[in-house]
């Protein structure tokens, strides 16, 4: 029987097999950042062991770091202490870091892609969720608790049970206008906001396979979001066009060797999954979410489920929500009143984001009622996009470009949604408070996003911009 | 480095009947500057428990003088969202060894593991039981027994078994952690090293 392309990788990382018990997975590459890492590190010293393989982890802040006046020391106490403590660790563990102000500094996962430290055939973690960012290469990427950050720090290893594998398959050709984004909300929007835990999603078809890098690192970003282990994509000419020439992609004859291994990472035509699921790219429209988890997505000339269309037993919940979210069951999204726009995070910060929000304002201007706040996801995004005019095109517009970070998408900094406001935000997670107490999120694409900031209520791109789409 | 002893317990339990209760519910981000494990039980379901002044929500469960135990019972899909292993510190921290629900996300099971913290999957119907159990009498008894996998309500012996990997068992039973397993192998995971050089 033949093999899909997780058990390929996954297999090829197994140092041993415990009966009826998890397997010891190797780790090719570990990445690090401030909040879930100090009590890793305390527990290695407490043992009195050093970091194992320090040249396979890498670290950066990016949680927990203001998104203006980074040069300056930060001005909250627990966050610069917890910065601090980083640096402190990786300089005493020889760990990698591209601080606060390095050139490399960023989300962790817009980073490491862009700095050719994430490979095809990987195994990546990262105490951080949306580690299966990752996946988009082809790599088996996934988030892990500290405890494991310490087993990788310890060991280079961690202790995992398989989990079940689901092919996500979305053929045809996307209508125009489309993006990555929609896609990934639709497919949570079907399959739930739980309906992917225990398994590996492997995303495919026609519709995958024409997304960019960046378009496959957001598809693949949100497999956290319907309770997935991790995402991945067979690698491919865009996979390899993309890692090659970064800085610290493999080079000469190294990089041949990869490459001739890489093209063997796909699914085998007779490999099994324990779950298939088709969709055709024509059914996807722009998407929006409009409740308190990522599954409870529209389209966004839709409009929510009215209580009887909801399943008896999640109605609770369900009513629970939308009292947060200020909604009533049956609304419809178009028209209603916008007061925030996120741009940035690890979902939507890449520099493809910020080009797609830029020619969508460019000519045009920021509402009076809408604040913005568009983030790039790394140092380099943003140098690339002073160097692209991109930020003139924006500030022309009224926005204006802050400094990288994970920002509002979780508000660990200063960067929080107002309690009662309502932000439309690229980001991955629309839970209650997640962008600050009492915040009201709708999920979206950076384009919807944009067209919502000019208009400053909810509003279908395309309604607008037509013909600027592609 | 061990971790708590986990045998049988009996206690009360907290009903939290609600579904998909994510990680930032149990621990919001602001609250993850910490660089010690300890003392996130203070914030556990901090923004359901406090309303905006900082004062407690008087219906929220864990301000209800009524509910109190070792275990939490909550509804479908616990856990889920962003992976940070704090939330599992705080439910632990606050004092519950054991989480019940009818679905677990995954990267919080494994942390829950991993600390002690007992997540007992069972059925919807028995989840049902449990929660008409306590809204019967808040003070009635529940004993899990890791050796047996079993979860009892006592008043009415009604019983579920519940699964857990024998590898995680023993080191639950015993208080062994994954590390002290890695670090045994750590001739295997060299000799892995050199096999793919």
């Amino acid at each position: 029987m033949g093999k899909t392309l997780f058990d390929k990788i996954w297999d090829s990382h197994v140092v041993a097999k415990i009966d009826e018990g998890p397997s010891v997975l190797y780790i090719d590459r570990h990445l690090i950042h401030e909040v879930t890492s100090p009590q890793a590190f305390a527990g290695i010293e407490k043992r009195g062991i050093e970091v194992f393989r320090p040249q396979n982890t890498v670290a950066t802040p990016d949680h927990n770091v203001p998104t203006i006046d980074q040069h300056l020391s930060i001005k909250d106490e627990l966050s610069r202490f917890q910065v601090n403590k980083l640096t402190e660790n990786c300089e005493r563990h020889g760990v990698t870091l591209f601080g606060l102000n390095h050139p490399y500094q960023g989300i962790v996962h817009v980073i490491g892609p862009q700095l050719g430290l994430t490979r095809p055939g990987m195994t990546i973690v990262c105490g951080d969720s949306h580690t299966s960012t990752h996946g988009a290469f082809g790599s088996v990427a996934f988030g892990i608790g500290t405890s494991e950050v310490e087993m990788v720090l310890a060991t280079q290893c961690i202790m995992q049970p398989k989990p079940k594998k689901m092919r996500i398959s979305v053929e045809g050709e996307l209508p125009k206008g489309i993006s990555a984004k929609d896609v990934v909300l639709y497919i949570i929007s079907k399959v739930t906001a739980s309906g992917g835990t225990g398994y590996f999603v492997e995303f495919a078809g026609s519709a995958i396979r024409s997304l960019s890098m960046e378009g496959r690192m957001t598809v693949c970003n949100m497999s956290i979001e319907m309770g997935a282990r991790g995402g991945l994509i067979a690698p491919d000419q865009t996979t390899f066009d993309y890692v090659k020439g970064r800085e610290y992609a493999p080079q000469g004859e190294e990089w041949e060797k990869e490459l001739a291994k890489w093209k063997e990472l796909y699914s085998d035509e007779d490999a099994v999954f324990d779950k298939e699921i088709v969709y055709d790219a024509a059914d996807i429209e722009p998407m929006i979410t409009y409740g308190t988890n990522p599954g409870m997505g529209t389209k966004v000339k839709g409009r929510i489920p009215t209580l009887e269309e909801v399943p008896e037993k999640e109605r609770n919940s369900f009513t629970k929500s939308m009292k947060y979210m200020g909604f009533n069951p049956g609304d419809e999204l178009i028209g209603k009143p916008i007061d925030y726009v996120f741009v940035g995070s690890c979902t939507n910060g890449r520099i493809e984001d910020l080009r797609e929000v830029a020619k969508f304002v460019k000519g045009r201007k920021k509402a009076d009622n809408i604040t913005a706040w568009i983030v790039p996801g790394s140092k380099q995004v943003e140098q690339q996009a002073i160097e692209e005019g991109i930020v003139d095109v924006l500030e022309e517009a009224g926005f204006k470009l802050r400094q990288p970070g994970c920002s509002a998408c979780l508000a660990m900094n200063d960067d929080k949604i107002p309690s009662g406001k309502y932000a439309v935000s690229t980001s991955n997670r629309n839970f209650e408070g997640r962008q600050g107490p009492g915040s009201r999120t709708l999920l979206a694409s950076p384009v919807t996003a944009a067209a919502v900031a000019v208009t400053g209520s909810i509003v279908d791109p395309r309604e607008i911009s037509e013909l600027e789409l592609v | 480095m061990a971790i708590e002893k986990f045998t049988k317990i009996t206690s009360s339990a907290v009903p939290l009947p609600i579904e998909n209760v994510d990680t930032d519910q149990i621990i919001p981000a602001r609250f993850l500057k910490a660089t010690t494990r300890e003392g996130f039980g203070e914030n556990l379901f901090r923004d359901w428990r406090y309303d905006s002044n900082n004062k407690p929500v008087e219906d929220f469960v864990l301000n209800d003088p009524k509910y109190s135990g070792k275990i939490l019972v909550a509804g479908k899909n616990f856990g889920s969202g962003s992976s940070r292993e704090h939330a599992a510190w705080a439910v632990h921290d606050y004092g519950f060894k054991v989480v019940v629900s009818s679905f677990f996300a995954d990267i919080f099971r494994g942390n829950s593991l991993n600390n002690g913290l007992l997540p007992v999957l069972v059925t919807e119907d028995f989840l049902d039981e449990i929660f008409a159990e306590i809204d019967k009498d808040p003070k009635a008894q529940f004993e899990v027994d890791l050796e047996s996998q079993t979860f009892k309500i006592v008043s009415s012996g009604s019983t579920a078994s519940f699964e857990i990997n024998s590898y995680k068992k023993e080191c639950l039973l015993n208080g062994f952690d994954d590390i002290d397993y890695l670090l045994n192998i750590k001739d295997k995971i060299t000799a892995f090293e050199a096999s793919r050089a």
